[in-house]
């Protein structure tokens, strides 16, 4: 009954059982985090905190402190917001769209991918909030009753689409991930030997004992939230990018926006994944689990979306060109040749060129290899917002209103600081949470773990 | 004669999923009942062993999703149709009907926000699952690597532990649930 095919190579690597699985998730939690946490720690911490200081500096004073001008009024960060929510994707990707697809390798990196989502989604989250400029007003963006005549929120407006996008995106990414966390706290829960942490994870785990009902409805509650979530996360990036779609400015008022999006967006999700995860096995000692294969099998993806990305980038050219519209022509043409060609450049160099080298198998198997064009894939993400954003807004349509935008360095500190917040949260969990659902991996270690494959194939099945 | 007490419980251990399983299709096909089975994870077909019932969570997850499509259609109507109709961008929202595509990521987004949440919901508290509660798993080794199942006595307890040590149990308690 636990059959995999031999051709298939093990998710769990070495002689384990399940104990040694409970042992190996729970060891991070139970033992003292290493010095080389606390430096980076203290890094992210400190980031943050110049982080928080520039935002209220931001609130205190008001936008002006931004380098924002009349003929660009959007711009990092926007470009920070869209980027953030693009990384949000590969988590409940990888969760719903994998379960759904039956992709058992999901199992031991779904977990610290969710967690990444939710982090960054509170980024994200943070700029369309501080970008009000009158924070206090926020609720504004809800359709609540309120005393000024009824004034209700325009529901024609991809913003307030957007609003119930990345709050349901984000809400349900939560619980989903939480429904998963349950039966692992209680792990941490029934192993804990000090009282503090007993009664910690006593309340974390909601008294779970792993009942067969409970089991059976956790097991239809999961698939049930996939089959919500894979609609949900194709949904969030397409209503973002709507927010330039639906305007009329050249270079944002393109049909093709929807797709390309979420393909940008989960090719820069699995970067993410991966930058975070190659450092976590080597630190955790979860090389067993989180195999070369699943980096592998994460750069095909990001290969495969780096090509969609390409193709999407050709595509808007040829558009632009095909339509006769000079207006739209100039805008693509002033992206590749203008002023801020060496963003475009960067964005193709880093999107477009860069994952193709991930054909090669010794390459997309290279770890070090993996983890640099990560963060390549990274950096020409935010480049691609950025052109996206700015070189489409700064040459008006009156010249003499073109300008050009330079951050000052409170959008520098507010990037920075969501950068370091990000990590502040991704290592605070770390220590905190199961990083693997070890209960979910339990259940393939008798198909795809080496030892029962192993055995498997000397004595057949019995 | 040993006790008939229905109130007896036996508690047998065991260290695997697959003998487990078979166990509780043994122990059933003697014509006892198995009253709970606590695994550290799933077990696939357990459920159909024990003869439970198929959950229905599913179909109050689809009812919840009709609700928020119906809230989305009814806020947006009232909203934008009826309570303050706008002439926005020289597009004036006359009817819902005319109105609806602009509509339409909000009704979707309300669907999945009511879909999820309320059957989560309905999921911790049918299972009874809130921050604080007490563990349910008699035995701790049950989250990790063991698996127990707890079945009433009826008739004879002596022949009943005979047939759980059969079936592979590594330990065997008694419960008497008055104690």
């Amino acid at each position: 009954m636990h059959y995999e095919a031999p051709i298939r190579e093990p998710l769990i690597i070495g002689d384990k059982s399940y104990h040694d699985i409970t042992v190996d998730v729970a060891r991070p939690i139970e033992t003292a985090p290493p010095r080389s946490w606390w430096i980076v720690f203290s890094i992210s911490l400190v980031m943050f905190l110049w982080g928080v200081g520039c935002i209220l500096y931001t609130i205190g004073t008001g936008i002006g402190v931004w380098g924002l001008n009349k003929t660009v009024g959007w711009a990092w960060d926007i470009t920070n917001f869209v980027w953030w929510v693009g990384i949000g994707h590969a988590g409940t990707l990888i969760s719903a769209v994998l379960l759904l697809f039956k992709q058992k390798w999901r199992m031991s990196i779904n977990r610290s991918a969710e967690a990444m989502t939710i982090f960054s989604v509170i980024q994200a989250a943070l700029f369309p909030g501080i970008h009000m400029g009158r924070i206090w007003l926020a609720y504004f963006v809800f359709p609540i009753p309120n005393q000024f005549g009824s004034l209700w929120p325009n529901f024609n407006s991809p913003l307030l689409w957007d609003v119930f996008a990345i709050s349901t995106y984000f809400s349900v990414s939560i619980v989903f991930w939480y429904v998963g966390l349950i039966p692992d706290f209680a792990a941490i829960r029934d192993r804990a030997v000090r009282p503090v942490t007993k009664h910690v994870y006593k309340i974390l785990s909601f008294g779970w004992g792993g009942k067969a009902k409970h089991w059976q409805r956790f097991e239809e509650v999961s698939l049930v939230l996939a089959g919500l979530a894979t609609p949900l996360v194709l949904s969030v990036h397409t209503i973002v990018s709507m927010d330039f779609a639906t305007s009329v400015i050249p270079g944002w008022h393109t049909t093709i926006f929807p797709p390309y999006f979420v393909a940008g967006a989960i090719f820069s999700g699995f970067a993410m994944v991966q930058t975070l995860l190659i450092i976590m096995r080597k630190l955790f000692k979860m090389e067993d689990y989180i195999t070369i294969q699943h980096v592998e099998m994460m750069n095909i993806i990001i290969m495969v979306t780096g090509s969609i990305v390409g193709i999407a980038y050709i595509t808007e050219l040829f558009i632009a060109w095909y339509s006769g519209v000079e207006y739209e022509q100039y805008a693509f043409l002033n992206r590749a040749t203008g002023p801020y060609w060496w963003a475009y450049w960067s964005m193709m160099t880093c999107n477009v060129f860069s994952p193709q080298l991930m054909w090669s198998k010794k390459l997309r198997t290279s770890l070090m290899f993996t983890f640099f064009i990560s963060i390549v894939v990274n950096i020409g993400m935010w480049f691609e917002r950025f052109v996206i954003i700015v070189t489409s807004l700064h040459r008006d349509y009156l010249p003499s209103s073109w300008s050009m935008f330079s951050p000052t360095f409170v959008d520098i500190g507010i990037f920075l600081g969501t950068i370091g917040f990000f990590f502040v949260l991704f290592l605070l969990y770390a220590r905190t949470f199961p990083v693997i659902a070890q209960a979910e991996l339990k259940t393939i270690l008798k198909s795809s773990g080496e030892n029962y494959k192993k055995l498997h194939e000397q004595h057949g099945d019995h | 004669m040993a006790t008939t007490s229905s109130k007896e419980i036996i508690r047998a251990l065991y260290d695997d999923d697959d003998v487990i399983l078979k166990a509780v299709k043994d122990v059933r096909e003697k014509g006892h009942r198995v009253s709970e089975v606590y695994s550290p994870f799933p077990i696939h077909g357990l459920d159909h062993a024990m003869g439970l019932k198929p959950t229905r969570i599913a179909i109050a997850s689809f009812l919840y999703g009709c609700a928020g499509l119906t809230t989305a259609i009814l806020i947006t109507w009232f909203m934008m149709n009826h309570d303050w109709p706008q002439n926005i961008g020289g597009k004036p929202s006359m009817t819902w009907a005319q109105n609806m595509p602009a509509f339409v990521p909000v009704m979707f987004e309300l669907t999945v926000f009511f879909a999820a949440h309320l059957m989560v919901w309905t999921y911790f508290a049918v299972n009874k699952l809130y921050p604080g509660a007490e563990a349910q798993n008699p035995d701790k080794r049950t989250t990790d690597d063991k698996f127990m199942m707890e079945v009433p006595v009826s008739g004879n307890r002596d022949e009943l532990v005979e047939l759980l040590k059969s079936t592979g149990a590594i330990e065997i308690n008694d419960v008497n649930e008055n104690a």
